[in-house]
């Protein structure tokens, strides 16, 4: 569905069900230079499960109009105002990378709004190496190339896909060349300023479920451990052979995770 | 557009999409020749069935031996998915059927297979769908055949039999300048020799019966989608970018971004037609593909030899193959194939169509039999078999005629391929009253 908010046409996918203020609601938060579209499984078995799905694109990402918001703390805030427009009181927050920063941030002021919190692929501070806010703002093509290569487990980028006959290299090459190259630069450089995730997680009050791949080589499980520290409700799930993109590596583990916290 | 790619082909043909058997540690992908599978409980079958959970319901649809061949050929082409069908033909079939409807019109190449060329040119009419078949060489027979109502543009890597060197940039330049996609049947060269998607192809099939399996014990077709054409952008294609009656309202291009054909393809195409490839055949097809790599440079040799050797023999009246200098399209098989542009390739004899038939029956390593692509070299004369449905018009405009010879030639030695086509030669002369 579309509508406006924050003055912008802005783009949720919703299963193509109208969202009801009556019942629970999951909404989803994807990475830098995605768009809805990772979240298809999930949202689709939450709707069946009678839930409000909302796998929202970002500004200037998907089918959501421009301009990118520059900052997590200005995306949150997006989120907010999209939570209110929709006359949703009682959400949970799920994010994905860039996603899961928005999350924590968004969660942190929403308070009791939120029901479940669930990071997938979160660290925080994200920091973003050099080499690649250098090639996200001038070699577009290195850029994804480098995501891609980094994006996934050694073992999956060379297959296995549970989506049958599915090759996830390509696939996630292709979704960073659909976004536009500014969005994915200016998403980089969101995630590496970003300063507040710690502070963010300690106000955080539902309960929040951390998701994360023992190969995952953009936010190594290593570094997952302050975040850990800072939420005082948490639990954390870890996928064996899994990299960063856990929702195509091991879409299944995920959704069973899922089921398991909001259900 | 080169893509990135976690390793080379020839490790690809290999690992790509293929792990050991998490059951069994079985190193070799199992062949699961099952129909259906196990659901572990009742929610979880829904979920199978809505879609949002991949997995395995009925091998119409995936089997998990399909899946690491279906995988493997994306792999190595570039793409972002593939869905193995019962046969080329099958492989061609559907991609027309995810993206037509009665009333959509195809601008194909006239230099075709002969069983590409029979179901565009009188099968397909008799559901709604036409083709106008023009010279791929000529771009501006390309951009005149097309009208409102194309949806898509046809041909294939180096044409069969002549050899005519698709210009893959040109031609997707022109599809795409009119909102329409390129589909390119690359069953001659493989991926060893072209990644068509980097060219600017939107789709591509196989045979895989040909090279990619090598052995000729088995039929099966590859069907892979680049995830680059924007259906939504092109404004022609309802079938993917509207809601789809046939899965509550789904619209493909909404729910699986890049991955929209593919997924119709598989979620409607296999359903509703179920010309799905048996767990059996891709088991036979990723044999071969494990040694795609290797394989090919020898038939390219091997072709070379052969190549210069007919093209030297005074029984010989020409040889149409694009390693030569004289061959058309000599200078854009050098720029866009530099590996080479096939072991497939024909020639004609001197004396017409009886010395033609000589010479098939004068050899004895080579195959007479309907197939490219083999491990053995093959042979055959195309007007009396592959392409005998055409008529004299249409054999001109495929550059084939009376006694034109098609070889496939395999990976036994050259030496003894040369001295069998010179038996077949000898006996050629014979017929046709000695040399000249």
């Amino acid at each position: 569905m579309k509508l406006v908010s924050s003055g912008k046409d802005t783009y949720l996918y919703t299963n193509n069900k109208t969202v009801d203020p009556s019942k629970p609601s999951v909404v989803f938060i994807h990475g830098a230079g995605f768009d809805h579209s990772v979240w298809t499984l999930f949202a689709r078995h939450f709707s069946r499960h009678d839930w409000n799905v909302i796998a929202l694109d970002l500004p200037g990402h998907g089918r959501s109009e421009g301009p990118v918001l520059e900052s997590i703390e200005q995306m949150a805030s997006w989120t907010i105002e999209l939570i209110d427009t929709l006359g949703l009181n009682n959400v949970a927050l799920v994010g994905h990378s860039m996603g899961s920063l928005i999350t924590l941030e968004a969660s942190s002021r929403l308070g009791d709004r939120v029901t479940h919190t669930v990071l997938i692929g979160s660290i925080s501070p994200m920091p973003v190496s050099e080499p690649i806010l250098d090639a996200t703002a001038n070699k577009p093509g290195a850029a994804h190339s480098m995501l891609t290569s980094f994006g996934f487990s050694k073992q999956n980028l060379m297959g296995g896909n549970p989506n049958p006959g599915m090759w996830m290299v390509s696939e996630s090459m292709r979704r960073y060349e659909d976004e536009a190259q500014s969005a994915l630069d200016s998403d980089m450089r969101a995630c590496n300023a970003y300063q507040r995730g710690l502070e963010a997680a300690s106000e955080i009050t539902a309960p929040t479920l951390m998701l994360h791949g023992d190969a995952d080589r953009l936010t190594p499980l290593r570094a997952t451990k302050p975040l850990q520290d800072a939420l005082s409700n948490t639990r954390m799930d870890i996928i064996p052979g899994a990299g960063h993109s856990l929702m195509v590596e091991d879409p299944n583990h995920v959704l069973d995770q899922l089921k398991i916290h909001l259900l | 557009m080169t893509d990135y790619s976690p390793a080379e082909l020839d490790t690809l043909a290999l690992h790509a999409g293929g792990k050991p058997d998490p059951a069994t540690g079985a190193r070799a992908t199992p062949i699961y020749q099952t129909a259906s599978y196990c659901f572990p409980d009742s929610d979880y079958a829904a979920a199978l069935f809505n879609m949002e959970r991949p997995g395995h319901v009925y091998s119409r649809l995936s089997n998990p031996t399909t899946a690491v061949l279906e995988e493997r050929i994306s792999a190595l082409e570039g793409g972002v998915g593939a869905i193995a069908t019962a046969s080329g033909q099958a492989a061609l079939q559907l991609a027309i059927m995810t993206i037509m409807d009665a009333g959509s019109h195809i601008v194909a190449s006239s230099a075709l297979y002969g069983g590409s060329h029979n179901l565009l040119a009188y099968t397909l009419p008799r559901f709604g769908i036409t083709t106008t078949f023009v010279d791929a060489r000529d771009e501006d027979a390309i951009r005149a055949a097309i009208r409102p109502e194309t949806r898509l543009i046809f041909g294939e890597t180096v044409g069969n039999p002549g050899l005519d060197v698709l210009n893959i940039p040109v031609v997707s330049r022109i599809a795409h300048d009119n909102g329409i996609p390129l589909l390119v049947d690359s069953t001659f060269t493989t991926p060893y020799l072209v990644r068509p998607f980097e060219l600017g192809a939107d789709l591509v099939m196989h045979s895989a019966t040909k090279f990619l399996s090598g052995h000729g014990i088995v039929i099966g077709g590859l069907l892979v989608d680049s995830g680059r054409f924007d259906w939504d952008a092109s404004g022609k294609f309802p079938q993917l970018s509207e809601p789809y009656k046939g899965f509550h309202n789904l619209v493909f291009t909404e729910e699986f971004g890049p991955a929209a054909f593919i997924s119709r393809a598989r979620k409607e195409g296999l359903r509703d037609f179920g010309a799905c490839q048996s767990p059996t055949s891709a088991f036979y097809i990723l044999q071969g593909m494990e040694t795609l790599g290797v394989r090919m440079e020898k038939h390219v040799s091997n072709t070379r030899a052969v190549v210069e050797f007919l093209d030297s023999h005074d029984a010989v009246a020409g040889v149409a193959h694009p390693d030569l200098p004289d061959h058309t399209d000599h200078a854009l098989a050098s720029d866009l194939y530099p590996k080479g542009t096939s072991a497939v390739f024909t020639f004609a004899i001197k004396g017409g169509r009886e010395a033609g038939i000589a010479f098939v029956n004068g050899l004895n390593l080579f195959s007479h039999l309907a197939n490219v692509g083999d491990a053995k070299s093959l042979v055959i004369h195309p007007a009396s078999t592959t392409h005998f449905r055409m008529d004299e018009a249409a054999l001109a405009a495929a550059g084939i005629g009376e006694g034109t010879i098609r070889l496939s030639v395999g990976l036994e030695d050259p030496k003894d391929l040369i001295a069998d086509l010179k038996a077949g030669l000898r006996a050629a002369e014979k017929v046709a009253g000695g040399r000249g």
